[in-house]
């Protein structure tokens, strides 16, 4: 079994004649059809997967479904005092200076996944290159690499985030940078483990044998090979870095107040969480606006939320312990 | 013996950060000085001599107690982290408490009832538990719990004003839940535990998720194992081989991850107590942060890395305790 899954995710395809091309996909095409299979079946996994969706769809047509005025990751304001939900053409209300809920929540979508993804995908391929090194030849590069590593898990995540941004000028790219340098040692970690167990593996040896060259082996054969966590792992980071990201802004770093980044919109809102503030202004029944900080809230819950479940379901379908 | 190397690489890695904020002399200088005072002033803080010798007269400084002055608290920051400690360690220790309990609870249930309602609500709950924004739950608690239902105080570590109608508290541990029952005061006791409720709770919530996860999946691992097959088998009652055979083993595990899951309580713990008001290291570093006031917040990141490096530690040696065959070695 192992040696199938192995095989699947190998690589070597494209030197093949075509004939034997069409060989060697044909278990590849039955374990991919498995593996649809075991994800239809995992009700979480595909609740995830919509949700994933769905949160891409309000990004891509996020100019159709809030036209943008001069700067889109800039909420339209009307400076006016807070409106209700559904309030004169706000779907979701308005809140600091009067800004539209409703759009900073599907603008909003764009620079998460602009964050997630940025930092995610650095920190992974550094991971990827510095683990798969430090595996691979061990001895003092592992030890050195490994230590480093030790040295930057050993500060909480927000705090060494919170001490980075501090001392670079306060900006959305700042906390991107500042989430990489976080990021990327659980992935070195990671991908050391892998390839510490693939490097005994049976077929590692053949290669060797053969007489391919060292990093073609590490890079060509056992990297693949340790992808699947990787893959998991990286799937649910894409949620966690967003969560980590909005605290972040919630203390006041990262993007000026009136940018559509949903945990700033939490902290502009919540200046008002707590108070009476009557509509229409300044006779009308007073509201609690509690839309301002529940709505952008909701948003990074259910992104977070979409991509930890996505990141569960793909465990279950690339672990091969739990495959069958 | 790693805890030392870690402690050099890490305050490594702070000091870099002060070189990456620009010029340090750039706070001692104004326009008005000669270039003789800034010599002088060059002088007195070695910004004269190589980086690497700084370095080495910023650690002695650190090891002397010399961690800079914070502007935030208006103290030098050793003596500031002094007085806010102790209000973060209460919260972060009664949310561990709570963490422990309802996690290993919850993780043991789910996993002797597998596949039932009760353990895929428990999942549920792990999983939402782990994606929720620490501050957007604070923030819910509080404006439920607080303002709406009027069941607990908005913020605060305790009423100012309560405390003055009663008799003088004394300081015993710096803990207040402790202190007032050391006094023998219910009444602020009383207050305090309904202070400490709602930003317990929200910062516990993650780390119950985490370690209720591990614990059912340790559980269920344990429980497939042949020795409580046998335990059945002689007749034990379900009850007694769940609790003393299966869970005792399923702890060591669950052990690591609460270490692990310390440093997310302390970065937790900066969101909870700026939405709570609570007079802790986290509100005073959220606060420094705002502020520029670089010397708080890295002295803040060296305390983190300490605390969290030690906390570690001594989940070592409790897995020594739990875990026989480490014990041997």
């Amino acid at each position: 079994m192992e040696k199938d899954d192995s095989e699947r995710k190998g690589g070597g395809i494209l030197g093949d004649s075509l004939g034997s091309l069409r060989k060697s996909l044909t278990p590849r095409i039955r374990e991919f059809r498995f593996s649809l299979f075991l994800f239809r079946k995992s009700l979480l996994a595909i609740v995830g997967l919509a949700i994933v969706i769905l949160i891409v769809m309000i990004a891509i047509f996020a100019p159709v479904l809030a036209p943008p005025g001069k700067d889109p990751m800039q909420i339209p304001r009307d400076y006016d005092q807070p409106k209700p939900p559904g309030a004169e053409g706000h779907l979701l209300g308005t809140g600091f200076l009067g800004g539209d809920i409703y759009y900073g929540i599907v603008w909003g979508s764009r620079t998460s996944i602009e964050i997630s993804l940025f930092v995610v995908i650095t920190a992974t391929i550094v991971g990827l290159v510095l683990g798969a090194v430090s595996g691979y030849y061990g001895g003092k590069i592992d030890e050195l690499l490994m230590r480093i590593t030790d040295i930057f898990l050993s500060v909480p995540s927000l705090i060494l985030c919170m001490a980075v941004v501090s001392v670079l000028t306060r900006s959305l790219e700042n906390i991107m940078l500042a989430l990489t340098i976080v990021w990327w040692p659980p992935y070195a970690r990671l991908v050391r483990g892998q390839v510490l167990s693939v490097r005994e593996s049976t077929y590692v040896e053949a290669a060797r044998a053969v007489g391919a060259k060292r990093s073609r082996i590490l890079f060509r054969h056992i990297v693949p090979n340790s992808l699947s966590p990787i893959i998991v792992n990286m799937t649910m980071d894409i949620g966690v870095v967003v969560l980590v990201a909005a605290g972040l802004s919630y203390i006041g770093f990262g993007a000026p107040a009136g940018t559509a980044e949903w945990g700033k919109m939490v902290s502009d809102g919540q200046q008002f969480f707590l108070s009476e503030i009557p509509y229409p202004y300044p006779n009308g029944p007073s509201y609690n606006p509690w839309w301002m900080v529940t709505f952008p809230g909701l948003m990074i819950f259910i992104y977070v939320m979409g991509f930890n479940l996505l990141g569960d379901g793909l465990r279950d379908i690339l672990d091969p312990r739990l495959r069958r | 013996m790693l805890l030392i190397p870690v402690l050099l690489g890490v305050s490594i890695v702070v000091f870099s950060l002060t070189r990456i904020a620009g010029n340090p002399i750039a706070a001692y200088v104004t326009e008005r000085m000669t270039p003789q005072q800034i010599a002088v002033i060059e002088e007195r803080f070695h910004l004269s001599e190589p980086v690497y010798v700084q370095y080495f007269y910023w650690l002695d400084g650190l090891v002397h107690g010399d961690w800079g002055y914070s502007q935030t608290a208006h103290l030098p920051v050793t003596e500031a982290i002094a007085a806010y400690f102790p209000a973060t360690f209460e919260l972060t220790l009664v949310s561990l408490l709570i963490a422990i309990v309802l996690g290993i609870a919850l993780g043991t249930v789910s996993a002797v009832r597998r596949d039932t309602p009760v353990d895929h609500a428990t999942r549920v709950m792990a999983l939402s538990g782990v994606s929720l924004p620490i501050f957007w739950l604070g923030l819910m608690l509080q404006y439920i719990f607080a303002f709406q239902l009027k069941w607990v105080p908005l913020e605060g570590r305790f009423d100012v004003y309560l405390g003055l109608a009663q008799p003088k508290l004394t300081q015993y541990t710096g803990f207040r839940l402790i202190d007032t029952l050391l006094n023998g005061n219910l009444v602020l006791f009383g207050d305090a535990v309904t202070h400490i409720i709602l930003p317990a709770i929200t910062l516990s919530f993650g780390t119950i998720a985490i370690i209720s996860r591990i614990m059912r999946s340790s559980m269920l691992e344990v429980l497939n194992q042949d020795y409580v097959r046998t335990a059945r088998s002689k007749g034990l009652p379900e009850r007694l081989v769940t609790r003393k055979h299966a869970r005792r083993n399923a702890l060591i595990p669950t052990t690591t991850v609460i270490g692990l899951s310390f440093g997310g309580l302390l970065g937790g713990a900066v969101l909870t107590e700026s939405i709570f008001n609570w007079p802790g290291l986290g509100r005073w570093s959220a606060t420094a942060t705002i502020t520029n006031d670089f010397a708080s917040i890295l002295g803040f990141t060296l305390l983190s890395a300490f605390i969290y490096v030690l906390v570690n530690l001594a989940v070592d040696v409790l897995y020594a305790y739990l875990d026989p065959r480490v014990r041997l070695e």
